[in-house]
């Protein structure tokens, strides 16, 4: 579970998240909205412990509360950058953060997980080579490398063709069948209202909208966030 | 803790090995500083002993600055620095194992610079070489992830790095002189224990204050 309150952030004078409360239950997918800048990435960001918030406080429940530094172990985070570093090969990658989350991945172990995201046969290629569509598949196979209970997602389609974005479609409402909670900020509604359990809309900082989405269907959805949207825009 | 150290270690060694962007580029820039200096002294050249040891350690600090700025550089592209703050490590390891790097790099360089002829001296030098790079590293690994973290970071770096580090060049300047211009090298004691006790005190602050540098 994952447990936020009163959660402020802010750079300089520029508030990013104001007050924010919200909880997240263990196995939900949530979907997150909102323009740019509303503060979804520093939501993760905050989540991930990659940024601590100004004020309020963060719990991830993992055996236990623990702080988002505490609980790194048990969390993948996955953006749009593939955090693989470009003149180490596939494998190489892979082997440098299994040996950081002291996994005992083997050789053959490493190649699989390679070949399970579909890059069989590009093993040993540097991954300034692969496409970025291929660059972003390996980052998934990195990202979730340690089977992590918790998974942040930071707009993950980016870049991504049709062939890849089904895959990570698919990869996703694996995880999110085997238990995973996932939180994914994305601003594709379609993707985002069929891969959730939940919907929140982040707008100045704060929870604008926060559905199940059971209880939308997705033009309602759309329509909604359109006309949220249109008098944020207006207001501002 | 020494297995997560090596893991980062060798990861920046192999991609410093394979790209070798910052051993070519301190070396050229050495190469270029060395030749002007040659030509600027040409005229106390009966002297030069003198002024060598200012000469190779300006080239040192310019060059490692080089060095330096390309570390963090390279966990920039891609986002790499996020991928690292995910792993459940203490971050102080993460700095651990980047300053080694940077260490065994500008050491190799350093080496290659202070190449002296007389084999009697080459000891002395070595170690004032590895003090001298030890403590440079120590300050510039974590100025260096400072600097990353803006957008004049070429520029910066340089800017925060010397005056912090002058007391190290300072005194390996000074150790240089006594090396190549005395025959007691007891003299090196003072030295050397000035920058040994620079580096251990500046290591460890930089360990602690690692993870607060490296959060938004």
């Amino acid at each position: 579970m994952i447990e936020v309150q009163g959660v402020a952030k802010y750079f300089g004078r520029f508030s990013a998240l104001r007050d924010l409360s919200v909880t997240v239950r263990e196995g939900e997918f949530v979907s997150l909205f909102g323009r740019n800048g509303a503060g979804k990435t520093t939501l993760l960001r905050i989540l991930a412990g990659l940024t601590r918030p100004s004020s309020g406080d963060v719990r991830i429940h993992l055996s236990g509360p623990r702080s988002p530094q505490e609980a790194r172990g048990g969390m993948g985070y996955l953006s749009h950058n593939t955090a693989l570093y470009g003149d180490l090969t596939a494998v190489e990658n892979l082997r440098f953060y299994a040996n950081l989350f002291d996994l005992a991945l083997d050789e053959a172990e490493l190649d699989k997980r390679i070949q399970l995201v579909g890059l069989a046969g590009r093993e040993k290629e540097p991954v300034r080579n692969y496409s970025r569509g291929m660059q972003q598949r390996l980052a998934i196979a990195r990202a979730f490398l340690h089977d992590p209970s918790i998974l942040l997602l930071d707009e993950p389609f980016t870049g991504l063709d049709q062939t890849g974005t089904e895959f990570l479609k698919d990869y996703l409402s694996r995880a999110h069948g085997r238990g995973k909670t996932c939180v994914m900020a994305i601003h594709d509604a379609v993707l985002g209202y069929e891969l959730a359990d939940r919907i929140l809309v982040i707008e100045s900082g704060g929870v604008a909208m926060d559905v199940a989405r059971r209880s939308v269907s997705l033009a309602e959805f759309q329509q909604r966030y359109r006309a949220l949207v249109k008098e944020r825009s207006d207001a501002g | 803790m020494p297995a997560k150290v090596w893991t980062i270690f060798r990861k920046d060694l192999l991609i410093e090995l394979r790209t070798k962007d910052s051993l070519n580029a301190m070396i050229f820039f050495g190469i270029v500083v060395l030749v002007i200096f040659n030509f600027a002294l040409e005229a106390i050249r009966e002297s030069i002993r003198a002024a060598v040891p200012g000469v190779l350690w300006v080239s040192f600090a310019f060059s490692g600055t080089l060095g330096l700025n390309r570390m963090f550089a390279a966990e920039k592209e891609n986002s790499c620095l996020q991928g690292l703050l995910m792993v459940p490590v203490d971050r102080g390891i993460i700095y651990l194992g980047k300053m080694i790097a940077a260490c065994v790099v500008i050491f190799v360089f350093s080496l290659i610079f202070f190449n002296l002829t007389v084999w009697r001296e080459i000891p002395y030098v070595v170690l004032v070489c590895l003090v001298g790079t030890l403590g440079f590293t120590a300050v510039g690994a974590l100025l260096s992830a400072i600097a990353a973290n803006t957008k004049m970071r070429e520029v910066l770096l340089p800017l925060i790095l010397f005056p912090v580090v002058l007391p190290i060049l300072v005194n390996a300047v000074e150790a240089t002189a006594i090396i190549l211009n005395t025959v007691d090298y007891r003299q090196l004691k003072l030295p050397l224990t000035i920058m040994t006790v620079f580096t251990i005190v500046f290591a460890t602050l930089a360990y602690l204050l690692f993870e607060y540098v490296l959060e938004d």
